[in-house]
């Protein structure tokens, strides 16, 4: 390893923080290198510094993140100062910078093909090599159809062939050195298997070297040839990735391994009367005007049913229509048609008085925390709130929010703050004792853990396993996460389009997976128990 | 893209037949409608003619259904003023107000949106500092105040007077468009910034576009965007200023019309010029909103 | 427990804005109080002091053609013009956002007809509607104060309808929703005071431009009638004696120019330190 000299070798780097931040250095004493055709994977959680480290190897860290020591060189040779002229003919060159976002990075208003050239163009290839060569690339990248995605504007791409246009881009000009920032976070599961795919194609093919930065640890047991993990911008453990895997020194990696392996042992099964039966749904979105009028079909006959004190893991892609069939369950929105019954009940069309006292029963946490608090409503008034709706006297309404915050793991005088103030593990945490404040008997999460960092998220589902077996609730759990699904169901149902394609025992489902999609979801999913090597996909 | 254009027209055209309508309800309620629309001097043989063509002895709604013909047969009334139809009237001011609008539009322009776009470049410096405060005080300028200093100006300094029939319609342009110059800077601003600060130009920039290479082709064609709207809006602020700034240096236009014909009560012709100000608008609105076509595919690919 | 979003403190408040306040308070009291400066009424003629120049002895601001003292009717002035500034822009304030929240709030026909009216006015002027209506009936001050009133009240109502449905979606109605609360509870509780600034930013826009109007339409011999007064009424009837007797024209227009501006950069300061987010408009 020691002999090829590095592509890219960072010593010593801190990036200073501006006054008043929570610490003085946004990355501190870096030092990192990555050699030829080697991936390095930069892991951590949000706000450890992995962007900063990025942006300062391509010159575009602000002026209020100054670099105040360190060397980065480049293929033997010191990197210009940030923000200088010269790195103009480094970008897309030599270096190249691939966003979370692909959309996102694209202009707008612009022909995708003519962002393409406009990259050849900026690096001096001749005006009639320019057409043939997008075209070869975006071919390149695997994109059905070049000559139609060449003309296309970027809202008209999806977000998967919006990333392979962007690689398209950032690998035009057989960089040596490709930065990918979390460029798989914003896809799905399936999409996402294909990109990491890719780009170890690509990788392979145009001789580059990858610096990775992503928080999945699946990921990066996938793709990665060493490890450098990062917190509050120090890198704590850098090495090998079968050495870093297997073998972790540092205290935070074992703990951010620990959470990303919790594939727990399934959970044994009980029987009892069902909860909640939901029959043959159907739901349609109608949008749009007068003369624009459009409809979507988002749930397709969905059938399921949910026994007490068990967990149904609902498993699927963005746009599956999970979200919308628990929408419907909660009655937030009206089933075209179908039944959905609580405890034998039918409560597809109560209304008024009789909906609301339905809901004390049935209770909801949504996915991101942040905006599921009123702003202005201090956090003992929130969770109080419920009961109070339901007649409950004032005082005994707080003094059982101030019980649930300390079940919950947080301490009793946080309910005098306000939602602003907390993190948003500790807003989730609040968002799971207002729904119990009702003593619930059917809990839904939508998506409740998805906003969170893996370690945040081990604690959380903790939680709902504890609080669970405290209080009895059954549990509608949504998620397109199929090592949470794992940890947390009992039952497992998979959707695609609005349609359940498979559903049964957790355990039977993963290992057994009957259907082709639940194979293709399955394996698809990152993930380290099952380490391959980059150049199988 | 059909179902834009075709929402588009729509909308333009209920408002139109709203705006129509309630300029119907006011009349009708006002006052005695056929003295207000007969020529004047008229004996009451023919206002009573009037009545009966206009049917206000007839239900409600056949009032309106032939007040409604009448406009689409291009009957607007006669002024009390003159005598002359208010169609005759609007037409003989309208080059003057014309003449006056599209330079004010053009200084406007031409002074506000390289100023507004020249303080987002140079974010955070004594430029934009400048362009803000500029932007400030040309929106709590009163025109009637600025159009008097002016005089004042050009008459102290230059021994000139500025207003009247036959002045040069630089001073009376650059009042008018004094307002509108603060909120086109002020919008510039914000839109190039916003735009400077998208991620596709820090993408752009991570793919080595040179500086001046992502204004120019990246920040300002999505810049313009939104801009196109404040023109089709900044159209209405530019007809309200037109009525005082008009009036202030004795400018013959459409504005000092309107005035001199609400201090005489000459409701036909303040009914033609309003009928006439909701038509352009409307117009306009349409127009810009077509323009959107043009210059953003997000919204032709709908 | 550590809070992960820091704090920021109060921010030092600009001079600019000091500036303004003091501004704003000064025109009140003066507004309330002027009229006590001066010995004179201000409906009391002299013939023999006409238009004599500010700081003529008794006349701290000088007289105008019929003999009045400027000074006093200045006050008087400025006591009509607060009075429809903020009296006009209350009304504009209260009828579109409650046209706002209402369409948002019940969607279907009650919003379409909302947004049809939004739509019209956008497309008129107000200043043109406001002589519209004059020349057909009798003006009034109250009818004066209404047509005043309705300025802006189309952007109140956009405005509110767009925050409206955007705090609609957030997550927190949402969940407020699933505990059971009744709508009333829902708007009162967590939406209303979640849109509040909304309006609040708004009407440090529009009390400017409400000020603008009146003046300008009294400016026009259309406004206030004789015998009151207001900013605006004073400069039209010193506009023909621009160079002969500026004070008539300039000291009225300065009090104007200077409301307009300390409102309207207090405004901007107040929206700088407001939540923007609400602004996004759908």
């Amino acid at each position: 390893m020691a002999d090829a000299p590095a592509v890219l070798s960072i010593r010593n780097l801190s990036v200073a923080l501006p006054e008043g931040g929570d610490r003085d250095y946004a990355v501190q004493g870096i030092a990192l290198d990555v050699k030829p055709g080697e991936t390095v994977c930069l892991v951590g959680e949000s706000g450890s510094g992995k962007t900063v480290v990025a942006h300062s190897v391509i010159g575009m860290l602000p002026k209020a993140l100054p670099v105040v020591d360190g060397k980065l060189r480049f293929e033997g040779r010191e990197l210009p100062p940030q923000r200088s002229k010269a790195y103009d003919s480094l970008r897309g060159l030599k270096i190249s910078l691939i966003f979370q976002d692909a959309v996102a990075s694209l202009d707008p208003v612009q022909r995708t093909g003519r962002q393409l050239e406009e990259i050849l163009a900026v690096h001096g290839v001749a005006r009639r090599a320019r057409f043939k060569r997008a075209l070869e690339m975006l071919e390149a990248v695997g994109l059905p159809d070049p000559a139609r995605i060449y003309r296309s504007y970027p809202h008209q791409l999806s977000g998967g062939q919006a990333q392979r246009v962007v690689i398209a881009g950032a690998l035009l000009l057989s960089p040596k050195l490709l930065i990918a920032d979390e460029p798989t976070t914003a896809l799905d599961v399936t999409t996402q298997a294909e990109i990491l795919g890719l780009l170890a194609r690509l990788k392979k093919e145009r001789g580059a070297s990858v610096l990775f930065i992503t928080h999945d640890f699946g990921i990066v047991a996938e793709i990665a040839d060493r490890i450098a993990v990062m917190k509050d911008g120090e890198i704590v453990e850098f090495g090998a990735a079968n050495t870093v895997l297997d073998a972790p020194e540092h205290p935070y990696t074992r703990r951010l391994l620990a959470a990303a392996r919790k594939s727990a042992a399934v959970r044994e099964s009980r029987s009892s009367q069902p909860v909640l039966e939901v029959d043959d749904l159907h739901l349609t979105y109608r949008t749009g005007g007068l003369l624009s009028r459009k409809s979507v079909h988002a749930v397709k006959g969905v059938s399921l049913r949910l026994e007490a004190g068990r967990t149904l893991a609902v498993v699927g892609e963005s746009g599956s229509g999970k979200s919308s069939m628990a929408r419907c369950i909660l009655r937030l929105e009206a089933a075209d048609s179908g039944a959905i019954r609580f405890r034998g009940e039918d409560i597809t069309s109560l209304t008024g008085t009789r909906l609301r006292a339905l809901r004390k029963k049935i209770q909801f946490v949504q996915q991101d925390p942040y905006s599921s608090i009123n702003p202005r409503q201090r956090i003992l008034s929130a969770i109080a709130e419920g009961p109070i709706i339901h007649d409950a006297p004032r005082r005994e309404a707080e003094a059982k929010a101030a019980d649930l915050l300390e079940t919950t793991g947080l301490s009793a005088v946080a309910g005098r703050r306000y939602p602003h103030e907390f993190s948003g593990g500790q807003l989730q945490r609040i968002c799971i004792a207002r729904a119990l404040a009702l003593e619930p008997e059917l809990l839904i999460a939508d998506e409740a853990v998805s906003a969170l960092d893996v370690s945040i998220q081990a604690q959380i589902l903790d939680l709902f396993r504890s609080l669970q077996s405290k209080f009895g609730f059954a549990m509608v759990f949504i998620t397109h996460d199929l090592r949470v699904a794992r940890s947390i169901s009992d039952d497992i149902l998979v959707m695609k389009d609005g349609e359940v394609v498979e559903s049964g025992l957790a355990a039977r489902v993963f290992d057994a997976p009957a259907h082709p999609y639940t194979k293709a979801l399955l394996s698809a999913a990152p993930d380290i128990a099952s380490r391959r090597t980059a150049e199988a996909a | 893209m059909t179902a834009y254009i075709l929402a588009k027209l729509f909308r333009a055209a209920a408002t139109l037949l709203i705006a129509v309508s309630m300029v119907f309800v006011f009349i009708r309620f006002s006052g005695d409608p056929a003295a207000a629309l007969a020529p004047p001097d008229a004996p009451q043989e023919v206002i009573d003619q009037y009545a009966e063509a206009m049917g206000l002895n007839k239900p409600l709604w056949q009032q309106y259904a032939s007040y409604l013909a009448g406009l689409a047969r291009g009957e607007f009334g006669y002024s009390i003023h003159t005598g002359r139809p208010a169609l005759e009237l609007f037409l003989e001011r309208l080059p003057s107000t014309l003449r006056l609008g599209s330079a004010a539009l053009l200084i406007a322009l031409a002074a506000g949106i390289p100023l507004g776009s020249f303080a987002a470049i140079n974010r955070g410096t004594r430029i934009d500092r400048f362009a803000m405060a500029f932007s400030v005080f040309a929106f709590a300028m009163p025109n009637f105040l600025f159009g008097l200093c002016v005089i004042l100006g050009g008459a102290l300094i230059f021994q000139v007077y500025f207003g009247g029939t036959d002045a040069s319609v630089l001073p009376a342009a650059l009042t008018l468009g004094l307002a509108a110059m603060g909120s086109f800077a002020r919008f510039a601003r914000s839109s190039l910034l916003e735009t400077i600060n998208a991620p596709f130009m820090r993408a752009a920039e991570a793919r080595g576009v040179p500086y001046m290479r992502r204004l120019a082709f990246h920040a300002a064609p999505n810049a313009a965007i939104p801009l196109v709207t404040l023109i089709g809006l900044s159209l209405g602020a530019l007809i309200a200023g037109s009525v005082v700034t008009e009036q202030v240096f004795g400018w013959p236009g459409v504005g000092q019309l309107l005035v001199r014909s609400v201090a005489t009560r000459d409701i036909a012709t303040v009914q033609f010029i309003v009928l006439a100000v909701a038509c352009t608008m409307v117009l306009v609105n349409l127009l810009v909103d077509l323009l959107y076509l043009v210059i953003d595919p997000r919204i032709r690919s709908r | 427990m550590e809070s992960s979003r820091p704090r920021i403190g109060p921010p030092a408040i600009p001079w600019s804005i000091r500036l303004s306040v003091c501004f704003i308070c000064l025109f009140v009291l003066f507004a309330l109080f002027g009229e006590f400066l001066s010995p004179y009424g201000f409906r009391e003629t002299s013939m023999f002091d006409r238009l004599l120049p500010p700081g003529s002895p008794g006349y701290v601001l000088g007289t105008d053609a019929r003999g009045r003292d400027v000074l006093v009717r200045l006050a008087v002035g400025a006591q009509i013009t607060l009075i429809v500034a903020i009296a006009g822009t209350l009304i504009g304030a209260v009828i579109g956002s409650l046209l706002g929240i209402v369409a948002a709030a019940r969607r279907g026909a009650v919003e379409h007809v909302i947004v049809a009216a939004i739509d019209v006015q956008a497309s008129l002027p107000i200043i043109v509607v406001a002589l519209f209506v004059l020349a057909m009936f009798d003006n009034s001050f109250t009818l004066f104060l209404l047509l005043v009133g309705l300025t802006g009240w189309e952007v109140y109502a956009r405005l509110m309808r767009g925050a409206t449905l955007s705090v609609k979606e957030r997550g927190y109605v949402t969940a407020v929703r699933a505990l059971g609360a009744s709508p009333a509870r829902i708007y009162l509780r967590h939406i209303l005071p979640n849109i509040f600034n909304v309006a609040l930013v708004q009407f440090t826009i529009n009390l400017p431009l409400t000020v603008l109007l009146e003046t300008a339409l009294s400016f026009l011999g259309l406004g206030v009638q004789p015998p009151l007064t207001s900013l605006g009424q004073i400069m039209s009837e010193g506009r023909d004696r621009l160079l002969t007797a500026w004070w008539l024209t300039l000291f009225p227009g300065a009090v104007i120019f200077f409301l307009a501006l300390s409102v309207s950069l207090c405004g901007d300061w107040i929206r700088d330190r407001l939540d923007p987010t609400l602004r996004s408009e759908t």
